[in-house]
């Protein structure tokens, strides 16, 4: 069977990318078997439709600024993140940022909540697209598989947070440094300005307690539900990888020093960044 | 050989047969047509002492065992009696009667699709299989039992062998091959796993490179690769019907109930989450390479010639 002809839908949509960008998404280093998948289900042409609609939102929508993204390393490399927003925008736009202005191009892959496998569309969908089960073993092989991993560690925490608490950096979890230890990844601390005003909501407490989730966020505006996010502009900073010593089986202490460093690095990254910004929305 | 009247039975022992090293015995209550002239089959149960008769007559070098049953309609005793006590019986005698070897043919399905798997399951991976599916404890628990015994039997000259292969295709008469061979292949709304698939006679290469000295331990057994559950319907040019989830399983759930249906509905979590493995010590340990292409496995499903 060769290639079968594409389809007018898929010629359709490479239309809406520029010579460049398609040269981008081609170069993209991937592992792809005969079929357009790699191991962990990412296919390269299923994921052009998504890559236009976040073009769109990137480039014409957050109108996203993009700082210092020289300094993400070639290889292996942990990416992390401040988290804030209600929906993963800020996800999004890192990854964005790394498929359409990295040089060479890199596919970010975001480690996404164990229960979105467990949706409908969804539960496949993260997967063409190129993101992947958040769970250290996955992370671990693609480091190893020398890909760039995005990685939030204030999980849930974070991207629920109210309004109130913007730009306040929650508790990290200390499994991303050992992964970064056990496989030897320099970490690239990201701070991202404009995701914690995309959708101010407070948090509803009993009503999450009483549904049995993490927050119930709230706007106080129409439609109150944070489905759409304010067209808040980002800035990301990308700033210098760090290395660091150690092993990865060791005591928490020692682990939380180096997670208190990057988790310093990245709150006085958003501190410059919030100075040297003019206005939320322009 | 334990299991010599299934299809994937009759493959090893032609196998062997052609290698001509090793004297067959296939023990085995259903009849068997069409074997090798000097391949012994006792059509006897596992269960009964003319199993041990084997181990006590001859010199028995070793044992593979192929013949669990894994039939969903029959009761739970009597797959427990079949399944965990005839193996524990069968390893009894193995450690009695110094067999050198035990090859166990258990399956990767034994750590169970769930929706927050691992993209890869290791060897040290849970077995989870039975929380979401009682009706095959009995699977899980003969392969914890074999796992144990190659623990616990290291120290020793019996080498045990656990295989773990993924979802076997080809003539074999197993769910997934059951599966792909519908002419219209129901499939859930709003899931595409990610599935491995590995070709029958891989596997019965992977059993016979068991027997060789020197391996033991427990090893998943990965196909050449993983695609997408709609890419594997595609490649064999079948359509499919698109169900929503609760539909679906009430369907399915009817059917078995009047016998309908070889599926009973645990079954489709198979094709909703991924339970993929890490083939990756078998390929050190064993040498283990798959010598049937993606396509080729895929399509080993459809009958010989037809297209």
């Amino acid at each position: 069977m060769g290639r079968p002809a594409k389809s007018l839908l898929s010629r359709l949509i490479e239309s809406g990318f520029t010579e460049e960008e398609l040269e981008r998404i081609k170069s993209l280093p991937t592992r792809q078997n005969e079929y357009g998948y790699d191991p962990f289900g990412f296919n390269r042409e299923e994921a052009k439709i998504a890559m236009l609609v976040v073009r769109y939102l990137y480039r014409h929508y957050f109108r996203v600024q993009v700082h210092n993204i020289e300094n993400v390393p070639p290889g292996r490399v942990m990416l992390v993140s401040n988290h804030a927003g209600q929906l993963p925008f800020d996800g999004m736009n890192i990854c964005a940022a790394l498929l359409f202005d990295a040089v060479p191009p890199r596919m970010g892959r975001a480690m996404i909540e164990k229960f979105v496998p467990g949706l409908p569309y969804v539960s496949y969908l993260f997967q063409r697209w190129g993101q992947i089960v958040g769970t250290p073993d996955n992370c671990q092989r693609l480091l190893e598989d020398e890909e760039a991993i995005l990685v939030f560690p204030e999980g849930a925490k974070g991207i629920s947070k109210p309004y109130t608490k913007r730009y306040q950096l929650q508790d990290f979890g200390l499994g991303f440094m050992r992964l970064a230890l056990a496989t030897d990844s320099p970490v690239v601390p990201v701070a991202v300005v404009g995701s914690e005003e995309q959708a101010p909501a407070f948090n509803v407490k009993p009503l999450a307690r009483a549904l049995g989730v993490p927050a119930f966020p709230l706007m106080p505006f129409p439609p109150f539900f944070p489905a759409v996010p304010l067209p808040s502009r980002y800035q990301i900073y990308f700033g210098e990888p760090l290395s660091f010593v150690g092993h990865a089986d060791d005591d928490d202490e020692q682990i939380e020093q180096l997670v208190k460093h990057v988790r310093l690095t990245i709150e006085s990254m958003l501190r410059v960044g919030l100075k040297s910004r003019r206005s939320i929305f322009i | 050989m334990t299991g010599i009247a299934g299809r994937l039975g009759r493959l090893v022992a032609q196998r062997l047969h052609r290698m001509g090293t090793h004297h067959v015995v296939g023990i085995d209550r259903r009849p068997i047509g069409n074997l090798p002239k000097d391949v012994e089959h006792l059509q006897v149960d596992l269960r009964s002492r003319r199993t041990r008769d084997v181990f006590r007559s001859g010199d028995v070098d070793a044992v593979i065992h192929l013949g669990l049953m894994h039939d969903p309609r029959r009761t739970a005793e009597e797959l427990h009696t079949w399944n965990v006590v005839g193996t524990a019986r069968l390893l009894e005698d193995c450690a009695d009667f110094k067999v050198r070897k035990v090859v166990f043919l258990s399956s990767a399905n034994v750590y169970g699709p769930r929706a927050d798997n691992t993209q890869f399951l290791t060897e040290e991976a849970p077995l989870m299989a039975a929380v979401d599916f009682p009706a095959i404890r009995d699977l899980v628990e003969a392969d914890m039992q074999a796992t144990s015994f190659f623990w616990r039997s290291g120290g020793r000259d019996l080498e045990t062998v656990v295989l773990r292969p993924v979802h076997i295709l080809g003539s074999v008469r197993n769910a997934a091959s059951n599966y792909l061979r519908l002419k219209r292949i129901p499939v859930i709304m709003g899931y595409d796993p990610m599935v491995q698939v590995i070709h029958e006679r891989d596997v019965t290469e992977a059993i016979v490179l068991s027997l060789r000295e020197g391996i033991h331990g427990v090893l998943n057994l990965a196909g050449p690769g993983e695609v997408p559950l709609s890419v594997v319907i595609r490649e064999l040019k079948k359509p499919t019907i698109p169900l929503p989830a609760p539909m679906f399983e009430a369907m399915v759930k009817g059917m078995w109930r009047f016998h309908l249906t070889s599926f009973p509905v645990p079954e489709l979590t198979h094709i909703r989450y991924t339970c993929m493995v890490d083939g990756s010590r078998a390929r050190k340990v064993l040498g283990f390479r798959p010598q049937f292409s993606m396509k080729e496995t895929i399509r080993a499903v459809l009958p010989p010639g037809g297209e």
